[in-house]
This record gives structure tokens, sequence and C-alpha cells, in this order.
């Protein structure tokens, strides 16, 4: 109905707002003496994650198949920065933030546009609890909301859905989301366990998180690790973080994955996942193994959704309010 | 008939579901952090007008419902009967007030609207998105008063009535858009 109208979505005030917002990001970075880096968006290599779909683009010419590349090639629209920042980081950059556009294909919504803008930073020596006082230090200094309060994945749970999900077995998270009351997918196979946990999540822990205070969640299910380190604890946990606001999943930090054949395996098992659910594998050999090989330093780096970021400070409730051309007018 | 992939889902898709066509009604998209892409949807059933909170998950497919849509004229209406008929075929359908809901307001000789036939019988029409309606009766407006902002309901042709600008007067022609049921703006004859 509105395909072809010319005409933003976003009142001219929220793209006000945005610029602004974006000047103090830029300086709330400048003066704790990030570096400000741009990195290919377009690359031959891809986050290979289960449920994070890439655009692939053909990079050679329409016409001409040679003896050299006698398939079309592809490169990828970047999901996140990540693999060109730490491989920075590996060449001695410390500090580095970076404001790029990012894409993910099939994500539509009143919360997601499949071309949105991603501010990422990483810094050399930060554990979790330095990542996680700095994620609360710029939402503080761009929400004026107060610093955020933290609270364990483990925890959340108890508190709002009474059971364990890192000790509970697979049958007990089931049998709490048919208990509540929860619609779910009847095709989610009784040994996904992460999805399981994500539907008790998104349902009844995630409205409550970010109401009063901004909120950041910690130390995930080692199965949710995706590129962070696996702390071995019994049981063990990932060293991730996720920031939330009004509800409102607003950032997502990792204390980095460090050791490349760990990360190789993460690599096989995702793809199989993805094979599994129908979809195409990704490159699973990239240039950030061989920066990984060289070396990477210790560090947390972050993601965080400068669009929702915008909405949030805008008091708008859809993304349309402060993008000026989304998925559907682009 | 085809089926639809989760991508494919949104508001006003018609599918089929244990055996009775539904409408999707909403179609909230969440992800949650790392995990998989979840549709949470509310479907009503085009038969019973029943609603059902569904969740799919992305790969998840739903067939088309097997249903018709076809354009009709109103011709006149009957007791608590509305009497349409189809443009092509010059068949005629009976749709119940309940079946027309607030359409009603909207509904002139002569109109074409869509009409959803399911095993060729109606279960639902929609007039067209925009209808231009008499006013009937409607207070004076204040002289020279041309603001936008200040409404007055008023009586068109159909029997409903609508809020308009105060300068609308008895007799003009008006606009309005039937998916919200506002004003839009005054027409010539």
């Amino acid at each position: 109905m509105d395909r072809l109208s010319p005409l933003p979505t976003a009142p001219l005030d929220n793209l006000q707002l945005r610029a602004e917002l974006l000047r103090r990001l830029r300086s709330f970075f400048f003066d704790r003496g990030f570096l400000e880096v741009e990195t290919p968006i377009l690359s031959a290599d891809t986050v290979v994650d289960r449920h994070l779909d890439p655009f692939g683009v053909e990079i050679t010419s329409v016409s001409l198949p040679s003896p050299l590349s006698p398939l079309p090639q592809i490169h990828y629209l970047q999901t996140s920065p990540e693999f060109g920042m730490k491989r920075l980081l590996a060449a001695g950059a410390k500090a580095i933030y970076q404001v790029s556009k990012v894409f993910r294909r099939d994500e539509v919504g009143p919360l997601h546009n499949p071309e949105f803008t991603m501010v990422e930073w990483y810094r050399a020596g930060d554990g979790m609890s330095e990542g996680m006082q700095l994620t609360s230090d710029l939402c503080e200094a761009l929400l004026a909301r107060g610093p955020a309060e933290r609270i364990g994945y483990r925890e959340a749970f108890s508190k709002h859905v009474g059971i364990d999900p890192l000790a509970a077995e697979t049958k007990t998270i089931i049998e709490t989301v048919r208990r509540l009351d929860i619609a779910y997918p009847e095709s989610l196979p009784e040994k996904d366990r992460d999805g399981w946990l994500d539907l008790l999540l998104v349902e009844k822990i995630q409205p409550h998180l970010g109401k009063e205070r901004p909120t950041i969640v910690y130390d995930f299910p080692a199965g949710q690790a995706a590129l962070s380190v696996i702390r071995p604890e019994n049981p063990p946990v990932a060293e991730r973080f996720e920031l939330y606001v009004e509800g409102i999943e607003l950032a997502n930090g990792y204390h980095e994955l460090l050791d490349v054949e760990e990360l190789r395996r993460r690599n096989k098992t995702a793809n199989a996942q993805r094979m599994a659910d129908g979809k195409p594998p990704l490159p699973e050999e990239s240039r950030l193994l061989e920066a990984m090989q060289a070396g990477l330093p210790p560090c947390t780096g972050v993601a965080l959704g400068f669009d929702r970021l915008v909405m949030l400070a805008a008091g708008a409730k859809t993304l349309a309010e402060v993008l000026a051309f989304p998925f559907d007018r682009a | 008939m085809g089926s639809f992939s989760t991508s494919d889902f949104r508001k006003g898709l018609k599918v089929q579901l244990d055996g009775d066509p539904y409408i999707m009604i909403e179609c909230n998209f969440v992800k949650p952090g790392k995990g998989q892409a979840l549709y949470k949807c509310k479907l009503r059933n085009l038969l019973r007008g029943t609603v059902l909170d569904r969740t799919y998950k992305s790969g998840d497919s739903l067939e088309a419902a097997e249903i018709e849509e076809i354009s009709a004229q109103f011709l006149y209406k009957q007791q608590d009967h509305f009497v349409f008929m189809h443009s092509e075929t010059y068949e005629q359908y009976e749709l119940t007030a309940e079946q027309v809901d607030d359409a009603w307001k909207y509904l002139k000789e002569g109109m074409v609207c869509s009409i959803v036939l399911y095993n060729n019988a109606p279960i639902s029409m929609t007039p067209p998105n925009h209808v231009v309606l008499r006013v009937e009766y409607c207070e004076p407006g204040a002289k020279g008063n041309t603001a936008t902002n200040v409404s007055k309901p008023c009586k068109v042709d159909t029997g409903a009535e609508f809020p308009c600008p105060a300068f609308v007067n008895i007799g003009d022609l008006i606009k309005i858009d039937t998916r919200t049921g506002e004003y839009v703006e005054r027409v010539k004859e």
C-alpha cells in the first residue's frame, strides 16, 4: 500500500535527535581515547551463525565466466563489522569503535530492519566487568536513565520463571513453557534446548528487563556463546552480556573468544545446524581465523543497535519513526 | 493452492489451518539475542470469528486458504441481509449484517466491493479504500472558520456519522477513508 510513497516515515525532529545522539556518541568514544575505524561492509568473510543470514552478493562480472573463477564469486554484506575490527585488534589496535550499516536477511518488524546501523566497539584488556561498565556508561551518557543494574541469566530465570536455566533438564524447560501457556512453534524440536529457553526469555523475562533502569543480563548458557569465551564452571557459562532498556534488547557484548581451534569447531557446528535447518552453509575459513592464529589480544567487544537507541530516546515505539526510509520504502 | 513461508507472513494473509480458513490479523517478528526468529501471530477464523494465538519459527510454512475474492456490486439491503451481485457472472450473494460489520457505513447502491468466498459462500466483504458520501445533516460551521483541527459530527446519506472539519456543510460530498473511517477531503460533484 505504501510501497511507492516517497515520504520519510520519521519526523524531521527525530532525524535531528538521531544526528545529535550520533555526535554525542562520537564524543563519548573520543573522550575515552577510542579510535574510530571503518572496515569493509562487503567482504569475502562472514560470521558463521545458525540464526544469522547474510545477503550474498555476486562480485564477479555477470557476463564473463573465466577459467580462473568459473563460478560466481560471492561476497557478504556484513551482519556486524566484527571480523574486520578483530583483525585490527590483532594488528595492534587497542581501543576502536565503528558506526556501520549492517545487513540481515529476513529480519523485518517493528524492531527490525534488514539494513540497520550498528555501533560496535572493542577494548583490549577488558574483561566482563570492564565491558559491562563501559556499556552502562555509554547508555547513561546517551539515554540518561541512570547506570545499568546487573542480573545473571540464571538469576533472571529463577526470579521470573522459577527454573534454573543452566542445570534444569530440557524436559523441565519445555514443561515450564507449557505450564505458563506460552504459544510455541509446533516444529520446535524437543532437543533444541536453547530454542525453548529463548521462548521463556522472550515471553516472560524480557518484558520485565530495563523497566526502572537499564538492565544488563550476563553469563549465558554455553550453547549461546556465539563468539564469546566459555568459562569452565559446572555448568559452564558463556561470558556474554546483553543490555535491555524498556524490555528491548539494545546491545550484546562478548568477552571475546581467542582460541582459534575452538572457533573452527563452533563454525563447523553452526554450519551443520544451518544445513539441518535447510539453510546454505557459510565459509568456515576466514581472515579472522588467520588473524587469531597470529594472536588476538584478550578483549571485550560490544555491538549496539543505534536505531533502537534513537527510538528509545525519542519515546518512539517502532524503528520506522526514527528511520528516514525503512525497508518497505527503501 | 500454494503455501506461505514465514518470510511471506504479514497482516491480511489468508491461510488454511486445521481445516478452516483464517486471516492473519497480527504478525509480530521477534528475535531473541542470538536465537531463532519467531513470528508471533494472531489468526482469526473467517467462519467463526474466533482468534488463535500461534507462534511460528523461521522455516515454518502455512497453506494458503482455499478462498476466492470477487468484486461485486452492492444492490440493496433487505431486513438483516445485504445483497450483492458478482460483477462478471451476475450471480447474487447475500451477506449478514454480522459479515458486513462496520462497512454498512459506506455502502451505497452500485458500489463495487470485494467479497471473500469460501466454498462459493460469502464470508466477508471489504468496501473500496475511499468512498464519496453526501452530508445530509450537520451543525452549521462558524463562518470563516477554515481550521481543520476542529471537528463536528456529520450525518451522511448511508445513515452513518463521521467527524468532519467545521467548514463542511449540508449537501457537501466528502471523501472518507474506509480503512480508518477518517475524513479525507471535500470533493466536487
